[in-house]
């Protein structure tokens, strides 16, 4: 907490000198349209606000449509900035085309999709993708811990998910089942993965996962599963998803900035300063910062965008 | 606001021979009275002991911050409710009291058309409210480049609830006695001044109920305001019907889904804002029918 409020103290210092600095007193007007993914919003949010404190003047509303809603606004030009948790699908493509929307992918940070069990769960501390699998799988019957493997005691299973409007489904059945939206149905869905932290706090024999936010905030309560996608036992971390050992549930998060929007210095400042703060951003919305390849990446997206939107 | 039983004949009568079954059913009646208001005490303490916390002055002085929960608040939320609702009042109102007077003192039964007009007024009055989202969405919203506006939400939810404002006023304006307006008329009164000075304020009481109900409903609703594109996230408030917006269902959808406790805590007390709304809307509504009652 201490750390956290002297955080804020050198931010808000910063952000004085700044403006009066380098931007010459000009301050901005307008607003930045934001949407797409609930998992991405409070990447954006965190943004917004830490901008607002540079320019108070500039409006950034953020809205939560989701990934395939948000790029339904963005395509018809509605909306500046686009978050999402996928990367962009081909007919979305085609419709920001039709409507000669261009724009340029952005990682920015990444998350670390957490399987987590009941805190007494003492057997299951390491799960591998085929387990992972055997259970979630469509038409699964697996029902009881000891159908996971034999070594594990006779405990009824209780299995928790993320609805199937949610980025998060979308990711986690395409790395664990291998098609994305395929799913075993009789399990207890929420679009709000605090609903899973309950229910899996709840019962000894319960398994769900979320985002790694979310187990962060839940720690005390819960387990976090190791995961084996074929190279060994990895826990969710900061470090293990940042250097790609977390496979093959951690995930980069997007956001697609419009290139007619950079014309406004609003958009353009706003998306430098994200892409120049992203660390910072990511680390105060709970989620997991680039590594350096990501980030040279990033830097390099954002030349291109300002090339294309002739700034 | 209490009931007291009115010693008609028939409860005298009944009064001198009463039945085993009788206190048996006054029990069952009493039930169904107690489910309804214990489960809204259990409600209303619920929320309040949640919200406790943060029920100060900072939920309306303050808008929504990711960073800073202690500093969070829900202004926006609100005056985006306040708006809306009003708008929704405004448009809502007029139109739905004006369909009614036509159907019940002008329209004729026997014309087809009007059964129809009828009949599709009833059915309206029960489609989901993402219907009406995804109507707003493609008419307004884009056909009618009103995009995702405060004016394109008010406009929505009033066509939603219109068919509500709709029924009501026309059982309101029904209950009224004919011979009222047989005397008006009879007295020399032209068909529209024995509505406006007669009918229309012996009916205001149930119109403003009827209304209430209606501006209720639509205070409550957040899945059309979602498809509508009313935001999760708002630093300030709309200063004309053209700015986005956002209102206290969606604030309140989205703290709850956060994972840090305290916006669960906030989430709890702009349930109980939302909730003093309502109490003051339904509050204006009680006024407004003691008013024209005692005048009538």
């Amino acid at each position: 907490m201490a750390v956290a409020t002297t955080l804020v103290a050198a931010l808000a210092a910063c952000g004085g000198s700044d403006g009066d600095g380098s931007g010459g007193g000009a301050e901005l007007r307008g607003t930045v349209k934001i949407d797409g993914s609930s998992t991405v919003a409070p990447l954006s949010t965190v943004a917004s606000e830490l901008f607002k404190e540079e320019q108070a003047r500039v409006q950034i509303p953020v809205g939560t449509s989701g990934t395939g809603g948000g790029f339904e606004k963005f395509c018809a030009g509605e909306t500046d900035v686009q978050d999402a948790s996928r990367p962009i699908k081909d007919e979305e493509k085609q419709a920001c085309a039709s409507k000669g929307i261009k724009y340029e992918e952005f990682a920015v940070a990444n998350d670390a999709l957490t399987v987590v069990v009941h805190k007494d769960n003492t057997w299951a501390q390491c799960l591998t993708v085929e387990q992972l699998k055997k259970i979630w799988e469509p038409g699964s019957k697996v029902n009881n811990w000891n159908q996971v493997d034999p070594k594990f005691p006779k405990e009824p299973l209780k299995l928790f998910g993320a609805g199937t409007d949610s980025g998060t489904f979308d990711y986690f059945t395409d790395e664990i089942n291998g098609e994305e939206g395929k799913s075993r149905t009789d399990y207890q869905p929420s679009e709000d993965d605090n609903v899973t932290v309950q229910g899996v706090a709840g019962s000894k024999g319960g398994l769900g996962y979320f985002g790694f936010s979310y187990f962060e905030e839940n720690a005390s309560k819960l387990k976090a599963v190791q995961v084996d996608g074929g190279g060994g036992c990895v826990a969710p971390s900061v470090q293990a998803a940042q250097d790609g050992t977390y496979k093959p549930l951690s995930r980069p998060l997007f956001i697609y900035p419009s290139a007619a929007a950079l014309k406004r210095p609003e958009v353009l400042q706003f998306v430098e300063f994200y892409v120049e703060k992203h660390a910072e951003i990511a680390k105060r919305a709970k989620f997991v910062p680039l590594n350096p390849t990501q980030d040279a990446k990033l830097k390099q997206a954002l030349a291109t965008l300002k090339s294309q939107a002739g700034k | 606001m209490t009931v007291t039983v009115r010693k008609t004949p028939i409860t005298a009568a009944l009064q001198g021979r009463r039945r085993p079954l009788e206190p048996a059913f006054r029990v069952v009646l009493l039930a169904s009275l107690a489910i309804a208001v214990v489960f809204l005490g259990i409600l209303l303490a619920y929320v309040v002991s949640e919200g406790w916390g943060r029920l100060d002055s900072r939920l309306w002085t303050n808008f929504p911050s990711k960073l800073y929960p202690e500093r969070a608040g829900a202004q926006s939320a609100i005056v985006g409710t306040v708006y809306i609702i009003g708008l929704t009042g405004a448009f809502c109102v007029p139109i739905g009291v004006m369909t009614a007077i036509y159907l019940e003192e002008y329209a004729s039964r026997e014309h087809w058309w009007n059964r129809l007009i009828e009949l599709n007024i009833q059915n309206l009055a029960a489609v989901p409210s993402i219907v009406y989202g995804i109507l707003g969405l493609g008419v307004l919203a884009r056909g009618l480049d009103l995009g995702r506006t405060l004016i394109t939400a008010a406009l929505t939810l009033s066509l939603l609830v219109l068919p509500v404002v709709i029924i009501a006023a026309r059982e309101a304006i029904r209950a009224v006695p004919g011979s009222i307006r047989q005397g008006s008329l009879a007295l020399g009164a032209t068909q529209w001044q024995t509505i406006w000075r007669q009918v229309l304020p012996a009916a205001v009481p149930g119109i403003a109920t009827g209304t209430i109900l209606a501006l209720s409903r639509a205070i409550g609703e957040a899945a059309p305001l979602l498809l509508l594109g009313a935001v999760t996230h708002i630093t300030f408030n709309p200063e004309s019907v053209t700015d986005a917006y956002t209102v206290l269902p969606i604030q309140i959808f989205n703290w709850i889904k956060q994972p840090e406790a305290e916006f669960h805590t906030l989430a709890s007390a702009a349930i109980v804002i939302l909730l003093a709304i309502l109490l003051l809307m339904n509050s204006v509504a009680i006024w407004l029918r003691n008013r024209y009652e005692k005048r009538g």
